[in-house]
């Protein structure tokens, strides 16, 4: 019976871990749905490593800004890079674009707009915290509440049993002794 | 109790499969309509660099404009010659865009990551492209459409907006049911 406890509390433990980790990592589950196609995108020729060289920074505040909303923005040909990190031709252009958007006086809100407009909000690699996507936010914490109070619930629940179980097993036993040492003395 | 404890466990579980099964099920190339769909599409002003064959032929170094297509359904077509998969759909393209000689539709191929010398090389293995294809510097264009990879097939109204989008190699089928309907729909009105 005891056994039987341990797995279980082994498996609702892995289970409530699993289920946080995946509701926790929606980036991870949404890169999946990276098309294939970009595996023909990712063969980067030498002309296009040069065309798509980084120019040299010139305004580092510009350059600071540039990252920074870089940083947010998928690459749409890998699996769950920025435009930021990615080495890929067609992250470097979407960089460039930033740079060259931010140059010509938009805010990183604009630029990040006009991304939006042209892949969608998949395009953020952080969802927005609004609407259905607060569920996001929400769940991880409310599972790993729910799970410790749950794990906590029942581990509460067997050690006192067991205990409580002892204790009566303990006295049962001594009621025993002392009904049979009565028994014997009075023999 | 245990009912409760059956139910209350059931209320939890049930959602939370849906919602995985739901993730699971989908096509992880499959990424829904496009954002421009029903919306007007960017323009360009791009250079031509392949320029087609008899009658739908445009001289390389001409400029399209998108504006100056407009009553006019297009068909857009980005490809590059490093992608295998832009093989499959060449001479469909080609030969569908034959047939549409003397209509009001336009098609144009949109060189994406790639280079004039490459591209025609690459046309002249293919036995020709029957439409014109024009240059894109630094993939402006093909970030301004949303591009993820190539080929990608975009069919605009006559109005000048975005209808439809095929990614992957495009189909005969798909080519004819959309240009037919795009050009009916023009006739309509």
């Amino acid at each position: 019976m005891t056994r039987v406890r341990s797995v279980f509390a082994a498996l609702s433990l892995a289970l409530t871990l699993a289920l946080s980790l995946a509701v926790a990592m929606p980036r991870a589950l949404v890169a999946q749905q990276a098309p294939a196609a970009p595996r023909d995108t990712l063969v980067v020729t030498p002309e296009g490593l040069r065309a798509g060289a980084p120019t040299k920074a010139t305004d580092p505040a510009l350059e600071a800004r540039t990252s920074a909303v870089a940083s947010g923005l998928r690459c749409p040909v890998c699996q769950g890079l920025s435009i930021q990190d990615s080495p890929s031709e067609l992250a470097q252009q979407m960089r460039s674009l930033v740079r060259d958007q931010l140059a010509a006086g938009k805010t990183d809100e604009e630029v990040r707009a006009y991304f939006i407009s042209k892949y969608g909000e998949w395009i953020l690699l952080e969802p927005k915290a609004s609407g259905f996507n607060l569920l996001v936010y929400a769940l991880p914490v409310l599972l790993v509440v729910g799970g410790l109070g749950f794990i906590i619930t029942l581990v509460r629940r067997w050690t006192v049993a067991p205990a409580l179980g002892d204790a009566s097993d303990a006295s049962d036993a001594s009621d025993r002794d002392a009904a049979d040492g009565g028994e014997n003395s009075t023999t | 109790m245990n009912r409760t404890r059956a139910f209350l466990g059931m209320l939890i579980a049930i959602p939370l499969i849906w919602l995985f099964a739901r993730g699971m099920g989908r096509d992880p190339r499959d990424l829904g309509p496009s954002p421009l769909a029903g919306r007007e599409a960017p323009g360009f002003k791009l250079a031509v660099f392949a320029p087609g064959q008899e009658t739908l032929a445009r001289p390389a170094g001409d400029t399209v404009r998108l504006e100056s297509l407009k009553g006019q359904v297009v068909v857009l077509n980005f490809w590059a010659s490093w992608c295998l998969a832009c093989r499959d759909e060449h001479e469909i393209l080609s030969e569908v865009a034959r047939l549409y000689v003397g209509k009001p539709v336009h098609f144009l191929g949109v060189l994406y990551n790639d280079d004039a010398a490459s591209g025609n090389k690459w046309i002249a293995e293919m036995g020709g492209q029957s439409y014109p294809s024009v240059l894109d510097p630094g993939a402006r264009t093909a970030i301004d459409y949303g591009l993820y990879g190539v080929p990608e097939t975009f069919f605009l109204d006559a109005n000048g907006r975005v209808a439809f989008k095929n990614t992957g190699p495009v189909t005969a089928t798909v080519l004819h049911r959309v240009v037919d309907s795009l050009i009916a729909a023009a006739a309509a009105k």
